[in-house]
This record gives C-alpha cells, sequence and structure tokens, in this order.
C-alpha cells in the first residue's frame, strides 16, 4: 500500500512539474514559431534563443500587481482561475504517456493511473474548464468580458456535442474505454485511427480546437473585439492561471489526439527499449502542438454566426455520418 | 448539404494551400532586424552625428571660424576661439546642441577646412537635456583612430577635384 502511495506520489509531482514547464515553454515555442512565419525573429534577449524568456515572463507576472475591479463578484472572481486551471492539469491523471517500464526492479506504468473507462473520464474533465471562463466572463463586472464569456458558453454547447461524437467512432472499433488499452491497439503504423477514421480525425481537430478556445475558434477572448474577452479584468497571478490553464488544455487535446489517433506512445523499439516510449509520446505531442500554433499563424478568427454555422450545420452532421458508417462497417 | 460540402471543400482542398504558405515562410530568413545587436548599414550619404575631423598629425582642422554657427538654420552651433601651442587658432569651446540639430548638413558644406562632416551614428538617447550638448572633446574623433569610410571616401572626392591637404 505504501510503495503505491509513494510512487503515485512521486508520479504526480514529476508530471505537474514537467506540465508545468512544458506549459511554459509552449509560450515559447508559439513565439517563435508564430513569428519566423512571420518573418520576424521573436523572443532573443533573455538566455540564448531567447529560451529564458518563459521564466522571465513568469517572474513578471508574479511580481505583478493583483487588481480586483469593484463591481467583481468576488468568490466567483477569485474561483474562476482555479476552475479553468486545474482541470486542465487533471486531465493528465489518465493519459499513458508510456509503457510499463522496470525501475530498479519496480515494475512501474507510466501513466497515473489506467482508468477502465478513461476517455469518458478525460472528457468530463475537459469540459469542467469551460466553467472556468464562463464564471470569468460573469463574475467580471466588464462587458467585453460578459460577451468574451456568453460567446465561450455557447461556442461549448455547439462544439461539445460534436467532439463527444467524434471519438465514438474510434471507440466502435476499438472496443474498449481504456486509453493504454487504446494505445495497445495501435501497435503499427497501419492501426492508427487516424487511418481507420480519417473524418473523425479531421472533426476530432477541428473540435479540439474550438473547445480550447484557440484560433480560429478565440472568439472568447478576440483581442481584436473584446480586448481579451474573458480574462480583460485579471491580471497577475489569476490571469498566469489562466494561460497555463489555456496551454495545459492545449497539451491535454495534443495528448488524447495523439492517444486516439496516434497510437500514443507506441513507436519503433518500445518493446525493446520501453522508457523510449516517452520520447515518442513527447515527439507526438510537440508535433501536434505545432500544427496547433501553425493552425493560428495560417488562419483569421472565425466571425460569430460562422462559428455557429460550421458547429450545428456541418460538424454535427458529420459527426454523425462518421458514427453511423463506422457503425456499419463494424457490424458487417 | 451545401453547407458541408463547402465545407469540406475549404477543410481538404483550400486550406492545405493556405498551411502550405505559412509553413514555407516559416524557413524564409526574418526581415526584422535584431535591432540594437544589429544594425542595418546606413546609406554613405546619411547625415548623423557630427564629427571634427583632424590633420593625419593629429592637430585639429578646425580654425573656429564661426562660418559653421553662422550657417546653421537651426542655431545649434556655439564656439570659442583660442591660441594653439604653435600659434595656430583653434576652437577652445566647440558645442552643438544636438537637440537643436537638424541634422541639414549645413556645416558640413559652409566649413572651408573640412573640419565637420556628418557622420552615420543616429542614436542620441540620454537622461538630460544638458547631455546633449556635445562638447570639442565628444565631437573630435580619437586619434590614433580607426581607419574611417567616410573619410576614405572625402580622400577619394579630393584627389579627383586635385584638393590637396594642407598638411601634406
Amino acid at each position: 500500500m505504501l510503495d503505491i502511495i509513494i510512487e503515485s506520489g512521486i508520479k504526480v509531482a514529476l508530471l505537474i512539474v514537467v506540465l508545468l514547464t512544458a506549459c511554459a515553454y509552449a509560450t515559447w515555442f508559439e513565439r517563435k514559431i508564430v513569428a519566423y512565419m512571420q518573418h520576424r525573429i521573436g523572443p532573443s534577449y533573455a538566455g540564448p534563443f531567447g529560451l529564458l524568456q518563459p521564466l522571465a515572463d513568469g517572474i513578471k507576472l508574479a511580481f505583478k500587481e493583483d487588481i480586483v475591479p469593484d463591481n467583481v463578484e468576488r468568490v466567483t472572481y477569485a474561483l474562476a482561475p482555479v476552475v479553468s486551471f486545474v482541470p486542465a492539469i487533471l486531465t493528465w491523471a489518465v493519459i499513458p504517456l508510456g509503457p510499463t517500464v522496470d525501475i530498479f526492479g519496480h515494475q512501474v506504468t507510466l501513466a497515473l493511473s489506467d482508468l477502465n473507462i478513461g476517455i469518458l473520464y478525460v472528457f468530463a474533465i475537459t469540459s469542467l474548464g469551460v466553467y472556468g471562463i464562463v464564471l470569468a466572463g460573469w463574475s467580471s463586472g466588464s462587458k467585453y468580458s460578459l460577451l468574451g464569456g456568453i460567446r465561450s458558453s455557447a461556442q461549448m454547447i455547439s462544439y461539445e456535442v460534436s467532439y463527444g461524437l467524434t471519438i465514438i467512432g474510434v471507440i466502435l472499433l476499438a472496443n474498449t474505454l481504456s486509453l493504454q488499452e487504446l494505445v495497445a491497439q495501435q501497435s503499427s503504423v497501419l492501426d492508427w485511427f487516424v487511418f481507420r477514421q480519417p473524418l473523425g480525425f479531421i472533426l476530432f481537430v477541428v473540435c479540439g480546437i474550438a473547445e480550447t478556445n484557440r484560433a480560429p475558434f478565440d472568439l472568447a477572448e478576440a483581442e481584436s473585439e473584446l480586448c481579451a474577452g474573458f480574462h480583460t479584468e485579471y491580471s497577475s497571478m489569476r490571469f498566469s492561471m489562466f494561460f497555463i490553464g489555456e496551454y495545459a488544455n492545449m497539451f491535454a487535446v495534443a495528448s488524447v489526439g495523439t492517444t486516439l489517433f496516434f497510437g500514443g506512445w507506441q513507436g519503433p523499439f518500445v518493446t525493446t527499449m520501453p522508457l523510449i516510449g516517452l520520447l515518442w509520446f513527447a515527439l507526438k505531442v510537440v508535433a501536434f502542438m505545432f500544427f496547433y500554433i501553425w493552425l493560428r499563424a495560417t488562419l483569421p478568427r472565425f466571425r460569430y454566426d460562422q462559428l455557429m454555422n460550421f458547429g450545428w450545420k456541418v460538424l454535427l452532421p458529420l459527426a454523425l455520418v462518421n458514427i453511423m458508417v463506422t457503425a456499419a462497417i463494424v457490424m458487417l | 448539404m451545401k453547407e458541408i460540402l463547402i465545407a469540406l471543400w475549404n477543410v481538404v482542398i483550400m486550406m492545405p494551400q493556405g498551411f502550405y504558405v505559412t509553413f514555407k515562410h516559416l524557413f524564409r530568413k526574418p526581415v526584422t532586424l535584431d535591432y540594437p545587436r544589429k544594425k542595418n548599414a546606413m546609406s554613405p550619404r546619411y547625415r548623423g552625428r557630427h564629427y571634427l575631423e583632424r590633420y593625419d598629425d593629429g592637430t585639429e582642422r578646425c580654425v573656429c571660424c564661426g562660418l559653421c554657427a553662422a550657417a546653421c538654420p537651426a542655431d545649434a552651433i556655439y564656439m570659442e576661439p583660442e591660441e594653439a601651442p604653435g600659434g595656430e587658432r583653434r576652437a577652445r569651446i566647440y558645442e552643438i546642441n544636438m537637440l537643436r540639430c537638424i541634422f541639414c548638413g549645413y556645416c558640413e558644406e559652409a566649413c572651408p577646412e573640412e573640419a565637420i562632416f556628418l557622420g552615420q551614428e543616429y542614436e542620441f538617447s540620454d537622461f538630460t537635456r544638458n547631455a546633449f550638448i556635445w562638447t570639442k572633446e565628444q565631437l573630435l574623433v580619437t586619434y590614433p583612430r580607426k581607419e574611417n569610410p567616410l573619410k576614405r571616401l572625402y580622400r577619394r572626392v579630393r584627389k579627383v577635384y586635385g584638393i590637396t591637404d594642407r598638411a601634406a
């Protein structure tokens, strides 16, 4: 019993440290990639290639004044950043990061837990993150924040449905809800679900981006229209919690996408050297993140009616068709 | 149905083209400069800060005649003369107010001794207004000094027009 607690404790601590660092460096990665795509240099002053920029930003944010406007709902206002930050981290409890490895004679599974309904858990938790945004928008007492929150809630309703439906295709084929099991079924590249569910994959990516409020679906924070939307009134660490939450959510969606469609930690040499599974997983997630950033540098923001039309008239029917076709194939 | 087909067309056919464009530009050379650390070369005719030129033996060219001050439309130049150890006339005080100066280059044109010219430097930030009154020590080129590309240009021009150096 005790060794399980110790093992889990170490895994939790490592995961949180690595995840927070990864979120910080995702901002650096994003700024660099977007800069080069726009023929700029990007952060280059703090450290070599600006590598210490996330650290500098973090210190700056931590030392800034925490401004609470007069007409906010204080409790909700204080709660909202936590609500958007915690679920983003919680998602990682079930993500399989690698196979079972042998560390000092211990059999350690490189995942916090192997829930047999892991994928349901992931989707339940990631949906909670939207409440942080909605609550922040509502409690800020600012019209921009309110508009951002309303947009976010409407967007969530439109996209959550399709998001849930897209994975049903994969689940039908895999006949399991456990993420470890899903990864085990994609041991060779041809078995990856991206090749068996191409439409499902496209829908998943679109919904995943809408889910994390990233460009081109970043209507909730739309800098040019709502001056940062739901987090207009937030400053200092509260703001940075939204920020980390957003990036942790991106990582969560990227890792879920990797697990569902790109074979998770599967890759060459995994059977002989299990630890290398971590590397494959990280590489796939980084590739996914690159796509996120690439998308941001490529496409302009959707207009609100376009977003709604796209969600209800395109994504939802396509997701249903995908399920029906997959189900028919499985039945036959 | 129409919307779905349009969306599919956009996602599958049109968007990859956009992605290709941004991906292509990822590998292009940035057009911006890592500015304070790297600087663009200015045009040789650019009029930046002033320099007071010297002869090759290190003595000042300026004889404090006051023509530059007279030519200056911004009234930025102030000078007082004195007698140099060899009995020649030179400036005891030579000041240019960099806040008044409009970098027109008239002083350079007026100077009969080719003593003053405008260089390439253009960064003049400082903390007090007084710091912008540049004295003779700040304006005089260091001696011995690194070869100034502008001076090389001057030499070439003088050679073309047959102007001889007085000290040579």
